[in-house]
């Protein structure tokens, strides 16, 4: 059981901080949630644990998982997996390839490959979805393959930068349970970002508050 | 009659303006090849042509220099501009990297040739920097680093052009994709950024770079102007052995030219067609390779190389055309000193008189050119805007036609119908010439920005009741006009790059930079080769300059 865990983070663009001194554990199975307004820098703090955040800001504080410090290693060796507001399918690829895309390497046997991104997209319900192209779904399959595509890369902990927010209402409530059911099973420590009440609700762990007034604080 | 109906029509004559006169260049270049030219007494048709074309001695080893050196500079070019975008992609600063490479586009591809053949030949700069001290040489070595038989000064000095050219397409390409979501996406799941680049984002903006890549394969196995500096001579590549003959004292060789031309359409048509059954092969290949989600690989080494390599062509273009600048006011500069001994400045008072007309035709065809390209293609997208089904009217593929085809192939034939028309040597026959390359690549630089435009706008002042000419003149120019200048300055520097058609369609009687530089370039002294070459350079250059500083406007948000 891998926890995600970061110490004593501080993001600041120029002089103006955005995060400061964040101290956070989140156990494995467990979701911790961000809230706050547009702009506040909790997109910016996922980009930062996951690797991806922009040299403009100045960033400091340790990112772990478990006992493993990822903070100096590039993206692509913290396995730690991401879900944006869009599904970000790869439109040059079938939801088949999508998924053996993500597929870890590990899994060298073709057939076992296969059956591999079969058994995801039943687990999905889009059992026989392999062969169509992502526009052609709806757009609750298209983020249940987004989800399905990261679980099949065998992340270590979950980020979630408003995976809901551009879909309908409806079909949030039931990409949501989809969603946290599938992560939450495979004892993920996730960290949800959203400005969604209903999310964090859904996602009952702490939730942590970004101000407009001043900086986070752990 | 009404603007609508003005605007409908626009594709027609755009289409029209060259697609008839290339296809009967075409007849007109074939004919001979079969023997029919009666002017020159050729009554009937035969293969004679194509037998004493087949039978000249060099015969075999210009065909196959000509697909070497040609499908070899597109391949190393491709590699050089995907793997420097790969590269770049992962990098903050690499964006920006590409922007400087933006120059070397504005610089016609024989000013280019002249200026590297300055730093590469053997009493060229990078030997004279090398000696006496670490070659020991006091006279420049006699190896032939151009015109080797191989044809390798050609492959470099077409990629020294072309790979700068497809780096900056995909770039333009990149923004249509979201590429850097994508990139995060794959980086998340494992992929390093190299790999991810190659299987996330190359397959996305392919089908954008298709059109340039091709282009790219049609021009490398047909160019004549490098050719004709950097080239073998002795057998050339088929499209100079084609020009050679056609310029010919003796006529009769028009006919093996001819032969010799459209075996060069042949084998750009056949080159094209053997790339889109590989590039399927490569796609199923690569599908497979994707969907085994290995994750190791040395593609990020290769990258980097590629990498390495685009600075390495940006400093050559640089010292290119420093080399031609300073040989341009150099009075004495002997072997194997890497400076002039002496400076004259004087050199350029003397010469002026002998650049300035040309330089006038080059600048009054260009102008003309870039303007009726202008016109034609606004008048195009105006169209494709009234047009009740979505897209530009599929007759408009035609306009990419030029370059896919290669110039000797039909610019003979159409010198002969100029000739029989008496507009040979005539400066309108050298600009319609001109507005065949001109009108395609203005059209490819303004359409997106184009297309992008807030409809709004024009709803909005045409509600206002402005009329549409209004709506064009006042409303939709001045917000693009810096798309616009832009692709008027990408249209003069290929305007004033053209060597071929400036000297079919001119018949020699339209001198402008382009020629006299290429033709100076066999012999001339390199402290004149060196002013032509570097006025060539410098006047598309000023163009690019010009836009730049147009202000630009933004829609409000």
């Amino acid at each position: 059981m891998t926890a995600l865990a970061l110490d004593g983070v501080r993001i600041a663009l120029g002089d103006r901080a955005l995060v400061d001194g964040l101290d956070l554990t989140i156990d494995a199975g467990r979701c911790v949630t961000l809230m706050g307004p547009s702009g506040c820098g909790k997109s910016t703090l996922l980009a930062f644990v996951a690797g991806f955040i922009d040299p403009a800001f100045e960033a400091r504080g340790r990112v772990r998982v478990g006992d493993d410090d990822v903070t100096a290693c590039p993206p692509q060796r913290r396995r730690i997996g991401i879900l944006f507001q869009d599904d970000l399918l790869f439109p040059h690829l079938t939801v088949g390839g999508n998924l053996a895309f993500a597929l870890h390497e590990r899994v060298r046997d073709r057939e076992e490959r296969r059956a591999r991104v079969e058994a995801a997209l039943r687990e999905a319900d889009l059992a026989g979805f392999a062969s169509r192209h992502p526009a052609t779904l709806s757009g609750g399959q298209r983020a249940r393959v987004a989800l399905m595509r990261t679980l099949l890369a065998e992340p270590r902990a979950l980020l979630l930068d408003e995976p809901f927010g551009k879909l309908d209402a409806p079909l949030r409530d039931e990409v949501r349970r989809f969603v946290f059911d599938h992560a939450l099973e495979r004892a993920l420590p996730i960290l949800l970002v959203t400005h969604d009440e209903a999310d964090a609700l859904a996602a009952g762990g702490p939730v942590l508050r970004f101000g407009a007034a001043g900086p986070l604080h752990g | 009659m009404r603007t609508g109906r003005l605007f409908a029509a626009a594709p027609v004559v755009t289409v029209a303006t060259f697609a008839l006169p290339i296809a009967a260049g075409f007849v007109g270049t074939l004919a001979p090849a079969f023997g029919y030219l009666p002017a020159i007494g050729g009554h009937e048709f035969s293969l004679s042509p194509w037998r004493e074309l087949v039978a000249w001695p060099g015969f075999a080893s210009s065909v196959r220099l000509t697909l070497v050196t040609g499908v070899a500079a597109t391949l190393i070019s491709a590699l050089f501009a995907f793997g420097f975008c790969a590269w770049a992609a992962g990098r903050a600063w690499g964006p920006r990297a590409a922007a400087w490479l933006a120059p070397i586009l504005a610089t016609p591809h024989s000013a280019f040739a002249i200026g590297l053949a300055f730093v590469i030949a053997p009493s060229g700069w990078i030997v004279r920097a090398l000696s006496p001290w670490l070659t020991g040489f006091d006279v420049p070595p006699d190896v032939a680093t151009i015109g080797d038989p191989s044809g390798a000064a050609l492959v470099l000095g077409m990629v020294v052009k072309e790979a700068p050219y497809l780096v900056l397409m995909t770039t333009a390409a990149l923004a249509q994709v979201r590429a850097n979501e994508h990139l995060a996406v794959a980086r998340s799941m494992g992929y390093g950024p190299t790999e991810a680049w190659v299987r996330v984002v190359l397959p996305q903006v392919w089908p954008q770079v298709r059109l340039p890549f091709l282009a790219v394969l049609a021009y490398s196995l047909s160019v004549v102007d490098v050719a004709l500096i950097l080239g073998p001579s002795n057998p050339p590549t088929l499209a100079v052995l084609a020009v050679r003959w056609f310029g010919d004292p003796d006529l009769r060789l028009w006919f093996p030219a001819a032969a010799a031309a459209s075996l060069q359409l042949v084998i750009v048509a056949a080159s094209i067609g053997a790339w889109i059954a590989l590039e399927r092969m490569i796609a199923r290949a690569g599908r497979r390779i994707v969907e085994a989600g290995r994750r190791a690989s040395t593609l990020s080494t290769l990258s980097s190389l590629a990498a390495a390599g685009v600075a390495i062509i940006g400093a050559l273009a640089v010292a290119a055309m420093t080399g031609m600048a300073i040989w341009s006011v150099a009075s004495q500069w002997r072997f194997p000193s890497a400076w002039p001994g002496a400076f004259a400045f004087d050199n350029w008072s003397r010469r002026i008189a002998d650049i300035a007309s040309p330089a006038a035709n080059t600048i009054v065809v260009a102008a003309i050119a870039t303007l009726c390209a202008l016109a034609l293609a606004v008048a195009c997208l105006e169209a494709e805007e009234r047009r009740r089904r979505a897209g530009p009217p599929p007759a408009l593929a035609l306009l990419y036609l030029p370059l896919l085809v290669p110039q000797v192939a039909f610019l003979f034939g159409a010198q002969v119908l100029l000739v029989r028309a008496g507009l040979d040597g005539a400066v309108a026959a050298v600009v319609w010439a001109h507005l065949i390359y001109v009108l395609p690549y203005l059209f490819l630089s303004l359409a997106d920005p184009w297309r992008a435009l807030d409809p709004r706008y024009a709803r909005t002042a045409a509600s206002l009741g402005a009329s549409e000419w209004r709506v064009l003149f006042a409303v939709k120019l001045p917000i693009l006009v810096r798309p616009v200048a832009i692709a008027c300055a990408v249209a003069f520097a290929v305007s004033v790059g053209l060597y071929l058609p400036t000297l079919f369609a001119g018949n020699g009687l339209v001198p402008t930079l382009t020629t006299e530089a290429v033709t100076l370039s066999a012999g001339a002294d390199r402290r004149i080769i060196g002013a032509w070459a570097l006025m060539q350079a410098l006047v598309p250059l000023a163009a690019y300059l010009a836009a730049v500083l147009v202000p630009g406007r933004r829609p409000a948000r």
